[in-house]
């Protein structure tokens, strides 16, 4: 057999830069390398658990791969090492040191990290003690909707990164991906309850600066906890995957402290009172075309494009498509079933087609029902008022 | 065992036996077939390869450069399939029809024609598999399964007819999978040579059996499961539909009773055939057989009671998830006595580094990052930082590739002369060897700290602050896929020509398929040995 000596001492470098790597990952606490700042305590607990389970890992594998380095160094034939014979432990000194390690590894297990995880657990789970409000989180493909059930707010936060960026064709801004529309906000040190559930897939929610990462279940609901104690803006995503655009539906909360938070509150108000307002009154055609193509971006194009071509055969196109060009209503003015008002308002089961009847107002639901209806080629040259979508609920 | 001996061989004439492309379709010799497995899981290595390098080249740079999303996630769940049932099952089925029946001193596999069938539905399967690929091309359909391969309920439900050929290939590959684990078990229960007890026998034809036992028990559940699914999708049933007081976690359960078992199936065959390399390059006797047997068997019997730490963040109960972590934790004992007895074999022995022992020695140290890494993922409040991101992928993948593929080359150098007669080419093993250990972590160590920094796994384009590590996991991803070309080569050099090499091969080697020839004659054991106690 050949020297293998040169090869051997690059292999305990090699090894041994590994082990190092490792090592600096964890005890730097340099935030590139390891978990974003926590601002909650159950993301300052995870942090902490997590530095101390990697120094316990670190040094298991350090001790037990030095051994066997060790091993490979002295108990090579190169170096004139005669094979031992022995198969296991032959008395009694020898299997108490084959124990030892096992009884550490006992210890490790279900004490150094088994007592720590466990309160973790039970603080992480405890969603309902002294909670000061409700965040109701709702997962659509591929945005997220918000609701406070103590004050009535309700709207959906979706990305604005524009499509130039993600597609190459502008520079890319400093929070590509991770900024939306709509923020959620929420006052620093109150308990906020958060109640997750989707409409479509499983999605989800995940701010990794508050070291909570909750499934949203299509027809269940699951629910975690948070207590910001920093006021800033934090950001993550979903999580799991959802389909074409699981990588484009951000996560983006605004923390405040609670008099600004107030005001939100009150401003939101208005502004919801203002678009009820908007359900009742007249509107032009033209009133109707422009809204329906802001809300058709923000709402359609995902799936059906901008230009209403689709992605056939999972997403078809709106251009000349019959359902777009059926009637309306029937003559006495009630809903046809699949029909183009019923698709909108009520999806399709079993597709990506939602229901938009939870997420849109009565506006955006006519402007975009008369958008699609008048664009892309389609020349139906008829309108639906928000009133009449506020019929159909 | 005589009359069995003498009624498996039915061929009498053996000029009779027909030759060309007919020789490979009606073969049931357990040599032929385990080198059809072993041709078919490289082929597929590289085709699942390519998929992934895909990805990994639309990683390089955030934006979408080369590809849509949705093309994006057919690639990354294709990757995951052809990899795990298509590369590295069949690599392990190579094995164990190669080396099982030599190893225990068997003529052949039990049930030579169930072996046949079960090697070829594995073609049509992965045909199935790739086909949505090259209809979408033609204008049919919008491509292959896209959900990932967890096919998770209701994003699959959605899906396009890529989700049903998923379906499909999946009962064929359960199928083929089942008929070798019934021959590897009654292989090993009927046909070991005279005098080989249970506990005598060779670690890797144990790994093997605790294997084959898992693919049956665990099996029909996915089966069932994408059963289901496939009538959700088609005939209205609600199984995966809370409207219809169905449950879309219970595809999770029944996903992941399988899902987590099929980790040790990958890993267990690997893990028997450790103590041999070991022990040969050690010329030493393996360390703790006995100890090695029990806990392949404790991990069989573990690894079916933790599936659910594979969604701990879907919101099961406080007491579900205390069981779910405190149970994943204890897999790291039986896993401890594995590296404890792989160590102490090494311990005071006559070591020399060979390709195999490279690999093997590649394989603990690697494997044991997955390992460590695996026993923090067990914790449920921490998991919950590291669940769907990219630390779990690298984690798998050093489970997966280290643990598993690495563990597969550690065996093809091993056994490659004794099935050719040649040896390979050393100077190239071990080029293969540093290139795949140092492209692997360059590749794979930044997505550890991907992970914690925030990056969700199943994503095509990301954030700026992950750009760095991407940059870097791309350029080790594209070193470690063509250093695979020089182990192809190595291989087909070798099986070419190549110096002779002798029956026994490796100094170091003991066991029965060292005393036959180097290739061994198309018909080996046709007489028993027998083995004094």
């Amino acid at each position: 057999m050949t020297t293998l000596n040169p090869r051997a001492r690059g292999l305990y470098r090699f090894f041994a830069g590994l082990g190092l790597t490792l090592a600096a990952g964890t005890a730097l606490a340099d935030y590139t390398w390891n978990f974003p700042k926590p601002v909650t305590p159950i993301g300052r607990d995870t942090l902490s658990m997590h530095n101390q389970f990697m120094i316990i890992i670190t040094v298991l594998f350090v001790v037990v791969f030095a051994i066997m380095i060790y091993s490979m160094l002295k108990h090579r034939k190169s170096v004139g090492a005669q094979p031992a014979s022995f198969s296991g432990p032959r008395n009694a000194l020898q299997w108490f040191w084959v124990l030892v390690p096992f009884a550490i590894l006992l210890f490790i297990d279900f004490v150094l990290m088994g007592i720590p995880a466990f309160h973790a657990v039970i603080d992480m789970e405890d969603t309902r003690t002294r909670a000061d409000m409700v965040l109701k989180v709702t997962g659509l493909q591929w945005k997220w909707q918000y609701e406070y059930p103590d004050s009535g707010i309700k709207f959906v936060s979706t990305l604005t990164t524009p499509r130039a960026q993600i597609e190459g064709t502008e520079a890319k801004g400093e929070n590509y991906l991770l900024e939306v529309d709509n923020e959620v906000v929420l006052p620093i040190g109150k308990k906020v309850r958060i109640l997750l559930t989707s409409t479509d897939v499983i999605h989800t929610w995940w701010v990794p600066q508050f070291g909570v990462k909750r499934d949203a279940i299509p027809g269940f609901l699951r629910e975690t906890w948070v207590r910001i104690e920093e006021p800033g803006v934090y950001r993550g995503q979903c999580a799991e995957l959802c389909g074409k655009d699981h990588g484009f539906m951000p996560v983006v909360v605004r923390a405040v402290p609670e008099a600004e938070y107030a005001a939100w509150v009150d401003k939101k108000k208005t502004e919801m009172a203002a678009a009820a307002a908007g359900s009742d009154k007249a509107w032009t055609k033209d009133e109707l075309m422009a809204a329906g193509k802001a809300a058709y971006d923000k709402n359609c194009a995902a799936c059906h494009q901008a230009e209403g071509q689709g992605i056939p055969p999972a997403f078809p196109a709106l251009a000349d498509s019959k359902i777009v060009n059926g009637p309306l209503l029937s003559p006495d003015g009630k809903l046809i079933p699949d029909s183009h008002v019923d698709r909108v308002m009520n999806g399709k089961a079993g597709t990506a087609m939602q229901s938009f009847k939870t997420t849109l107002s009565d506006a955006d639901l006519a402007a975009i029902i008369t958008f699609e209806r008048n664009s892309f080629g389609n020349k139906k040259g008829d309108m639906i008022q928000p009133a009449q979508i506020k019929a159909l609920r | 065992m005589n009359t069995a001996t003498h009624a498996l061989d039915p061929h009498g004439a053996h000029a009779a036996a027909p030759t060309g492309i007919l020789r490979w379709l009606t073969t049931t010799n357990h040599k032929d077939i385990g080198t059809m497995y072993m041709t078919f899981s490289l082929l597929m290595f590289f085709v699942g390869g390519a998929m992934i390098l895909a990805v990994r080249a639309e990683l390089f740079q955030p934006g979408l450069q080369l590809m849509k999303p949705e093309f994006f996630n057919q690639l990354i769940g294709v990757h995951a399939l052809v990899m795990i049932f298509a590369a590295l099952m069949p690599a392990a089925t190579g094995f164990a029809n190669w080396m099982i029946p030599l190893m225990i001193g068997a003529p052949d596999m039990a049930l030579p024609r169930l072996n046949n069938w079960g090697f070829w539905l594995l073609p049509p399967a992965a045909i199935l598999l790739t086909l949505p690929f090259v209809l979408a091309l033609f204008g049919i359909g919008d491509g292959a399964v896209a959900t990932g391969w967890t096919l998770y309920a209701p994003l699959s439900v959605q899906g396009g007819i890529g989700v049903d050929f998923a379906i499909f290939a999946i009962h064929i590959l359960g199928v083929s999978s089942i008929m070798g684990s019934i021959n590897i078990i009654a292989t090993i229960l009927n046909m070991r040579a005279p005098g080989m007890t249970l506990m005598q026998m060779p670690l890797f034809c144990w790994g093997w059996l605790v294997t084959a036992v898992l693919l049956i028990i665990t099996l029909p559940v996915l089966a069932g499961g994408v059963t289901m699914l496939l009538t959700d999708r088609h005939f209205g049933t609600h199984f995966f539909d809370a409207a219809g007081g169905g449950d879309p976690i219970l595809f999770q359960h029944l996903f992941w009773f399988f899902g987590h078992p099929e980790v040790y199936i990958l890993l267990l065959p690997v893990w028997g055939l450790m103590p041999h390399v070991l022990s040969t390059f050690t010329r030493k006797p393996t360390y703790g057989h006995t100890a090695q047997v029990w806990s392949f068997i404790a991990i069989g019997v573990l690894g079916l009671v933790v599936w659910a730490h594979h969604f701990l963040t879907a919101g099961l109960p406080v007491p579900a998830l205390l069981y779910f972590m405190y149970s994943t934790m204890s897999i790291s004992l039986p896993l401890a006595v594995l590296f404890f007895c792989w160590i102490a074999t090494m311990w005071r022995g006559a070591m020399s580094f060979e390709t195999p022992m490279l690999f093997a020695v590649g394989f603990i140290v690697l494997f044991g990052i997955a390992g460590l890494t695996g026993l923090v993922l067990a914790d449920v409040a921490a998991d919950a930082q590291y669940h769907h991101s990219y630390f779990v992928v690298a984690h798998f993948h050093y489970a997966l590739f280290t643990g598993g593929i690495m563990g597969v080359m550690t065996g093809v150098y091993y056994w490659l002369p004794k099935w050719t007669g040649h040896m390979y080419s050393e100077k190239l093993g071990k080029l293969h060897f540093w290139l795949t250990v140092v492209s692997f972590n360059l590749t794979f160590m930044p997505q550890f700290f991907l992970g914690l920094a925030g990056m969700p796994r199943r994503i095509p384009d990301y954030a700026l602050q992950f750009a760095e590590f991407n940059a870097i996991s791309t350029v080790g991803s594209f070193i470690l896929g063509l250093s695979q070309l020089i182990f192809a080569y190595n291989i087909w050099r070798c099986v070419k020509g190549g110096e002779k090499a002798s029956d026994a091969v490796w100094e170091g080697t003991s066991g029965l398929e060292w005393e036959l020839s180097s290739p061994p004659p198309h018909h080996s054991w046709e007489i028993q040995p027998v083995i004094k106690a």
